[in-house]
């Protein structure tokens, strides 16, 4: 079966009313148990003190906010190409979804780091406003490009070095699932509606028309 | 309950509470419009006589 079939609204409404209530159960599953986890049951960092906690959340919510841009430049890139309506459709329902998880990284990003020094975080802060918006995927890599200022380094490594610690991790990894979770399963519902939508104009433009 | 947050509380509290709130207003807004535009679409089709696909 090609994976074209899913451009088909009719094809895509019965798939994702099937998913649907799956996406939702495990969504809620992964942050519920991420988010208490990492909140309640895990140490203080020796540098960091409590803020540590913040990372449940900023670095999910960031790679989201970039991945979300990637998935909306794949969506209309096959718009573009072979003009299937659900990818338009769905890019369009990607953004909302992108736009508030960049809001949760950058408030989370700037409470984390605003702590130490307030004028250097305001400084990153604005920055990344500026240059994420127009490029956005230049932000994966503002953790090197800041990493001997405000910003540590990368959280996610394969440089066991580098890598985040153990007890930090597994909660770490189940935050990133229930919001990659929370992201696909929005554009999906948020996807429906649009075709909804769609279809409710095609049938109220043809009442117009009679 | 609650852990000691000592002096960052108000930056970990602060996170956890943006959080939440930018989330639940995204997820009510998502199931609002789609109770909205399921209903008006439902109404059209009973008027045209057509079903949902």
């Amino acid at each position: 079966m090609s994976i074209w079939e899913y451009a088909n609204p009719k094809r895509f409404m019965q798939s994702s009313a099937w998913a649907l209530p799956w996406m939702i159960g495990l969504t809620v599953l992964c942050l519920v148990v991420g988010l208490v986890w990492g909140f309640f049951f895990t140490p203080d960092d020796y540098k960091q003190g409590s803020t540590v906690k913040i990372i449940y959340l900023h670095v999910p919510s960031a790679m989201m906010a970039i991945n979300a841009w990637v998935m909306m430049l794949v969506a209309s890139l096959i718009w573009i190409v072979r003009r299937h309506h659900v990818s338009a459709l769905a890019a369009k329902a990607a953004a909302p979804v992108g736009l508030t998880f960049t809001l949760i990284a950058l408030a989370t990003g700037a409470l984390w780091q605003a702590i130490e020094d307030p004028d250097t975080a305001a400084d990153l802060t604005a920055i990344l406003c500026l240059v994420g918006s127009v490029f956005a995927l230049l932000s994966r890599y503002a953790v090197n490009f800041w990493n001997q200022g405000l910003h540590q380094g990368a959280t996610l490594s394969l440089d066991k070095e580098e890598n985040i610690s153990d007890v930090f991790w597994l909660p770490l990894l189940i935050c990133i699932a229930g919001f990659v979770l929370l992201f696909v399963t929005l554009v999906l519902m948020r996807t429906r509606t649009e075709i909804r939508a769609r279809r409710l104009q095609a049938l109220l433009a043809r009442e117009r028309v009679a | 309950m609650l852990p000691d947050l000592g002096k960052y509380s108000f930056a970990v509290l602060g996170s956890y509470a943006a959080t939440v709130l930018l989330i639940v207003a995204l997820v009510g807004l998502s199931f609002w419009q789609r109770a909205r535009v399921k209903r008006a679409l439902a109404e059209v089709e009973a008027r045209q006589g057509k079903t949902d696909g």
